[in-house]
């Protein structure tokens, strides 16, 4: 956990002379090898690992990519065309890269709802979670301007109206938005600015996952109970534990990337984008890529002018203030306990909470008509009632479980209740599972 | 983990439970008038058995060259080709030679040349399949109004929403072939009688299979006996669809064989290498209760 002491010692006289000058082998040896991990933590802890080999991963086929392609608008879609059919390969890459965006979101949401559960984003992680909404922000900003690069129909309708948001704010907007597109509609000048900054926010995200992983260090790890580290009982060695755990996670979850990649890998993209982009013709149903639909919905549901606020500016604020959430959750839940396990009100919330976002997503993929539009604006509700209701509420009124007094004891209890093993000594547990 | 997944299948239910009573609430209102639809295509187009669907689907050489020759007679009066280049034709079981021919059968323009003029010349196998029409305007002046799309990735550019929970389904059938399944339900939708009572507007033409109304500018394509096949193909609107739309997802997908092929390779690999890491994994907590 916190800045413990190092056990490095090098073995060999290189190691040694490298350790008194730049002790990088010690940060290795200390973060990834020695850094003591939870031992009760599930599957679901290794989404950060995932996470971080899908970022190298679509830096990789994205560097590649950008050697053959070209950000003009009469050049793109024939540029990624070219990739498809005549570079080595291609075909793998752009397929890796446009699913890998996808799976990218996947275990992010994943990740993110594995911290609700758990209350991982309570005290004193605080800034370990924003810096995780951080993360969060400048992907969902790489990746709605990586999909404007194939330069299709829905790249370009879909950047017509994502960057039509920004008009809606007073005063400014307007600026804003010809700030964004270079001039007053979509077209080169918006491309090569998009083309530069996907290239750009990737390494942002780098170095702000770099921050990530600090802050995760000096805190160390939640884990399902939401009780700290006590002993050294309670932890194992990131290597080889956490390490092998994370590395059959990872090639569970490539092999269902690896599914979507050559059996469907159109599945979770809009067959509009296969037509270039026309700017005299709007196709008939504008949808942004899927892990923006729920927010799409929300944007969607303010149908009314609020005061002075018009339904366009307050579908705008409903929008972001949805992602604002998120970053003032830490400071929201009124709960001292962390985990849902012990919540009894919390759990419940918690999943229905999950079922909204995603029948929010669903809406975001239906036109605003008809009964969609009450559903939205339910879920809407529900979504922010969640934050400012639920949260701060039921942290003064529910009444907790008994919590375990240790991480142990908890490891220990558990095991003689499902499986019936004796529960060994403390020290020496013999049983497995 | 365990309790983490009944919830989540719970969760499920209920976003199932939700969706399919939102989607028969949909239906509902939607049971109008059979002269006025409101949701197209008006038929939901047959899911076909290609050859090329699933994880081990492949082309059918011979079903490509057909669909190349109904391409080449009928569809290329109107619609363009530009993004194939004839030497991907040996895709398709041609030789070098028979590639080389069947570019000089076209006409191309190139230069300028020393004279600083444009010339024609024959193709070549690195040329690109020409244009129908000089450009976009041309092209919708010569169709009432409308270009004809450009066929390279036609398979791929169309395709239906298929709705809940058909779209959950879908990635465990491998369904992928929504394109050629529109393709295909509209070629052969031109038979079709519109409903008594139903306006189609001067110009166009009545299909139920069309995605944007109740009809479309172009007219019925293709009939029985249009093209000669000299292999002894039935010569039927059926069976050149289904030829000529397989060629249209070739030119979509040319790598579409290539991909599968490799896929099966990457997913045994995976396969087994995750069994390797479990058993490791079991090994190394094996004296760790956690």
């Amino acid at each position: 956990m916190s800045e413990g002491h190092s056990t490095y010692s090098p073995k060999t006289g290189l190691g040694r002379w490298f350790d008194a000058r730049m002790p990088l082998p010690r940060l290795v040896y200390d973060s990834f090898v020695a850094y003591p991990v939870p031992r009760n933590l599930n599957y679901m802890w290794t989404f950060g690992g995932i996470l971080s080999i899908m970022l190298v991963s679509q830096i990789i086929t994205g560097i590649v990519l950008a050697m053959h392609y070209v950000s003009d608008t009469s050049l793109a879609f024939g540029s990624v065309e070219k990739i498809m059919r005549d570079v080595n390969s291609g075909w793998l890459l752009r397929y890796m890269h446009s699913n890998g965006a996808s799976f990218f979101f996947i275990a992010v949401y994943l990740h993110i709802f594995r911290g609700l559960y758990y209350g991982s984003y309570k005290a004193p992680r605080e800034l370990l979670w924003v810096l995780g909404c951080i993360i969060y922000l400048l992907m969902m900003a790489t990746g709605f301007m990586g999909y404007v690069l194939p330069w299709g129909q829905m790249s370009f309708w879909g950047a017509t109206v994502i960057t039509g948001f920004f008009t809606a704010i007073p005063l400014v907007g307007d600026w804003i938005q010809q700030l964004l597109l270079g001039g007053f509609a979509v077209d080169n000048p918006t491309l090569n600015r998009f083309f530069a900054l996907h290239y750009l926010l990737p390494f942002m995200i780098a170095g702000v996952v770099v921050l990530h992983v600090w802050a995760l260090h000096v805190t160390g790890q939640n884990n399902p109970t939401g009780i700290e580290v006590k002993s050294k009982t309670d932890t194992v060695a990131f290597t080889p534990y956490a390490t092998i755990k994370d590395a059959f996670a990872m090639v569970v979850f490539l092999l269902v990337f690896a599914y979507f990649i050559f059996y469907m890998p159109n599945y979770l993209g809009h067959p509009d984008n296969y037509t270039v982009a026309d700017p005299l013709k709007t196709p008939a149903h504008i949808v942004p890529e899927w892990y923006f639909l729920p927010f799409y919905a929300i944007l969607r549901a303010v149908t009314f002018n609020i005061g002075p606020i018009d339904s366009k500016l307050g579908g705008v604020l409903a929008m972001f203030g949805a992602i604002a959430m998120l970053f003032i959750l830490p400071w929201l839940d009124t709960s001292k306990v962390r985990s849902a396990v012990y919540r009894p009100w919390y759990k419940l919330f918690f999943w229905l909470f999950a079922a909204n976002a995603i029948f929010l997503g669903w809406l975001g993929s239906k036109p605003a008509e008809g009964w969609y539009i009450p559903a939205m604006q339910i879920s809407t509700l529900f979504y922010f009632a969640f934050f400012l209701v639920v949260l701060p509420v039921l942290g003064l009124i529910e009444t907790p479980r008994r919590l375990p007094n240790s991480i142990t004891e908890a490891v220990l209890e558990k095991n003689k209740a499902g499986s019936g093993h004796p529960a060994g000594a403390a020290a020496a547990p013999e049983t497995k599972g | 983990m365990k309790k983490i997944l009944i919830s989540l299948a719970a969760v499920s239910a209920l976003f199932v439970g939700a969706a399919a009573y939102a989607e028969e609430a949909g239906k509902a209102g939607e049971a109008s008038h059979e002269a006025n639809p409101t949701h197209f295509p008006i038929h939901e187009p047959k899911e076909m058995n290609w050859t090329f669907s699933g994880p081990f689907g492949t082309y059918d050489k011979a079903q490509l060259q057909r669909g190349l020759k109904v391409y080449k007679e009928v569809c290329s009066a109107c619609h363009s080709m530009k993004l194939v280049a004839f030497r991907t034709l040996s895709d398709l079981g041609y030789s070098e030679a028979q590639v080389k021919a069947f570019a000089a059968g076209y006409t191309v323009q190139d230069g300028p040349n020393d004279a600083g003029e444009m010339f024609e010349r024959p193709g070549l196998p690195s040329d690109y399949f020409p244009s129908p029409y000089p450009n976009d305007k041309a092209a919708a002046a010569a169709n009432g109004g409308a270009v004809p799309p450009d066929m390279s990735l036609l398979a791929k550019a169309r395709g239906l929403t298929r709705g809940f929970p058909q779209f959950v389904i879908d990635i465990f059938t491998q369904y992928a072939e929504s394109g050629p399944d529109y393709i295909h339900a509209l070629l052969n939708g031109y038979d079709e009688q519109p409903p008594s009572g139903m306006k189609i507007p001067e110009g166009t033409h009545y299909n139920p299979f069309f995605n944007a109304g109740v009809s479309l500018k172009m007219p019925k394509p293709i009939s029985a006996d249009q093209v000669t096949y000299d292999d002894g193909t039935p010569q039927t609107v059926e069976q050149y669809s289904e030829d000529v739309t397989t060629f249209l997802m070739w030119t979509a997908e040319p790598k579409l064989e290539d991909r599968k092929k490799t896929g099966f390779r990457v997913v045994i690999f995976l396969l087994l290498f995750a069994v390797l890491m479990y058993l490791t994994k079991r090994k190394v907590w094996s004296n760790v209760a956690h």
